[in-house]
């Protein structure tokens, strides 16, 4: 840090250019009582810290704490009956299958395409980069509409749906492939440019010990990837127990069959059942939490290995 | 092992990296393969091992097309330029993948494997660093573990990226003295990359110079420096003094002036008198084929060199004259030059 502050220093001292540099130094020293120089003075660096710290507080701590706050309003057992009741406890258990479907597909899809792009040449390569940063662009709510419109009664498969009797849209299906959707960059894109900047080096030295293509991925890529894939699963994960608006449109909002957590609390609040639906966004928030510091944890983890 | 390497032709897009390559390397030898970058001798290499496929052209092991084989299968030892150690493997692990990914009725029982990574740190003398891991060591400790791991399938062939490429100027001189020994040691052919002529001329039995997808020369390092094929060689290998002239009815000139020296066969048109410095004199302008103006005198280490200017009638040029010692040499004062050992080689025109 301080040997970067240097030329920002000689900068904003330029004025005193007429002292020998070595009274100026001490000059500058002296004045921040031995610490390294900041070119800010210390009001301004107080300021920015007060108003970044203020609207941290606003924004994020605050509504978390209500929402605990709110859950707890009746107490304890309003809480839990909030949470073992039956529409909650299938939404729960909903929410942790699609969680669970899409993650892992996603961490396949993700480990995949990464590998393709980071280590092969082939034609479509940069269109195939275009496509996976695609849900980041479009409204999860257009997502949804994408499917309803492909396997919806509608929609451009909905003969052969019906034919074979396959219901999509409106159930289980269509939550998972929404969820998918939205999902979809996390893994790859955590992993891409970590692969690329570890080039194909190791592996043709794997090969060339006789290690087999399989064998290779297992002893020596995926280890060297497995923080930032680790990482990449957390996000997706954090993303998938709280997709709405994708959800909301294909799920059809049935209650106890294909509502997820994030609807749950949704039909929860429009009923003005306030302590249910804080209670479940409760575990939400949680979730949140948890996945904060396993994040926290798995970036010193990423910074370590990048020494 | 025997590696024969046949017409091999390698173009990436339109930049041809191997143009028609011919190469025989023999049992046990160590040959460097010497060239700026660009001249295709690591796109060869990494076609010996199999790490790349020519367009056209054969590799044979011992007489058998190793082209069939893919590079698990080809059993060489390849040490990649900067090392591509395995970065989440300590250094033991790093030295037994080649072991561990054995299958079949090759699989060592685990006794087996400890034995002969233990036996090979000992060989690249790192047997205390065991335990660490690559981040951890320095570059000639890597450089070691990489050749040790290289060393772990018994190769018959060991190819060498760049081996040295990475490390510092005196870490560089002694392991290259040691890999000497090592090869000498092992039942290996050596095959290495480099474009530090010194490590070629002093590390090989052999050296091949490369430019621009072809072989210039084979030969021993005191063949290629004290008589270089091609003016290429000449330039690449050693310094080179350039001095101007023209072939005229079988005779050298510099302008209008005839220079008395032998033209050694080459035909009417403009030429290049290459040499070394130190077989270069210099001595009383008036005796001399070429005579000039001191510019400067440089002096770096133990060695002193002079920009002389000679003037003709295409204008002035500048050459690089070594000043012997106890010779004094000042600016502005009219020197001659005398080519003692020299080359002459035709000026392609542009």
């Amino acid at each position: 840090m301080s040997t970067l502050d240097h030329p920002a220093q000689s900068a904003v001292h330029g004025a005193s250019e007429g002292l020998p540099s070595a009274l100026a130094q001490s000059h500058t020293y002296t004045h921040h009582g031995g610490r390294p120089v900041r070119t800010e003075p210390r009001a301004v660096r107080i300021a920015l810290i007060l108003v970044a710290l203020g609207f941290l507080g606003l924004f994020i701590a605050l509504p978390l704490v209500s929402v605990f706050y709110e859950a707890f309003r009746r107490g304890w057992a309003a809480y839990v009956a909030a949470i073992i009741e039956p529409d909650a406890l299938a939404a729960i258990r909903l929410t942790l299958i699609v969680a669970a479907i899409s993650v892992t597909a996603n961490l396949l899809f993700g480990l995949v395409a990464s590998w393709a792009i980071a280590k092969f040449e082939f034609p479509g390569k940069s269109l195939l980069i275009t496509l996976i940063d695609l849900p980041f662009s479009v409204s999860p709510v257009v997502a949804g509409l994408i499917y309803v419109l492909l396997f919806g009664s509608q929609g451009l498969f909905a003969a052969y749906l019906q034919a074979w009797d396959i219901k999509i849209i409106f159930a289980l299906p269509g939550i998972v492939l929404a969820t998918i959707f939205v999902t979809f960059p996390f893994v790859a894109r955590e992993l891409i440019p970590l692969m690329q900047e570890q080039g194909t080096a190791e592996e043709e030295a794997a090969i060339s010990l006789g290690a087999s293509g399989l064998s290779t991925f297992f002893r020596v890529t995926l280890p060297n990837v497995k923080w930032a894939l680790l990482y990449g699963v957390l996000l997706c994960n954090a993303r998938a127990m709280g997709e709405f608006g994708a959800v909301s449109v294909v799920s059809g909002h049935v209650r106890g069959l294909t509502n997820t957590m994030p609807l749950h609390i949704e039909i929860l609040y429009n009923e003005y059942q306030f302590v249910a639906s804080f209670a479940v966004a409760s575990l939400l928030a949680l979730l949140a939490l948890v996945t904060l510091i396993a994040k926290t944890i798995l970036e010193h983890r990423l910074a370590e290995e990048d020494r | 092992m025997t590696i024969d390497v046949v017409g091999v032709t390698k173009r990436f897009k339109t930049f041809t990296a191997l143009d028609h390559v011919n190469l025989t390397i023999h049992s046990g030898e160590l040959v460097a393969l010497l060239g700026p970058s660009g001249s295709g001798k690591t796109t060869l290499l990494r076609i010996i091992a199999g790490l790349e496929w020519p367009d056209t052209g054969e590799v044979r092991f011992d007489g058998e097309d190793a082209l069939a084989r893919s590079v698990r299968e080809r059993n060489v030892g390849f040490v990649f330029q900067h090392y591509a150690l395995f970065r989440h493997m300590n250094v033991f692990e790093n030295v037994a993948f080649g072991l561990r990914v054995r299958r079949g009725a090759d699989k060592l029982p685990e006794a087996a494997i400890r034995e002969k990574v233990n036996e090979l740190l000992s060989l690249v003398q790192i047997d205390w660093l065991a335990e660490r891991y690559p981040a951890q060591l320095s570059g000639g400790q890597r450089q070691r573990v990489a050749l040790a791991r290289a060393l772990a399938i018994s190769p018959k062939v060991l190819l060498l990226d760049e081996p040295f490429g990475a490390l510092d100027a005196k870490v560089r001189k002694e392991l290259r003295r040691w890999l000497r020994h090592l090869h000498e040691e092992l039942p290996v052919t050596s095959v290495l990359v480099t474009h530090d002529q010194e490590e070629a001329l002093e590390l090989a039995d052999r050296v091949v110079v490369m430019g621009h997808g072809k072989i210039e020369q084979v030969g021993s390092p005191a063949e290629v420096y004290d008589n270089p094929a091609t003016a290429f060689v000449h330039d690449f290998i050693g310094e080179t003094i350039a001095l101007p002239g023209e072939v005229r009815g079988g005779a050298l000139y510099f302008g209008t002036h005839a220079l008395g020296l032998d033209p050694q066969g080459v035909a009417d048109g403009p030429a290049r008198i290459l040499a070394r410095p130190h077989d270069v004199d210099l001595a009383d302008p008036g005796t001399t084929p070429f005579a000039g103006k001191v510019l400067a005198v440089r002096t770096f280490g133990p060695t002193r060199r002079a920009d002389v200017e000679l003037t003709s009638t295409g204008g002035p040029v500048v050459v690089e004259a070594a000043v012997p010692h106890g010779q004094t040499l000042l600016p502005g004062t009219q020197v001659g030059l005398l080519p003692r050992r020299y080359k002459v080689f035709s000026q392609p025109t542009r």
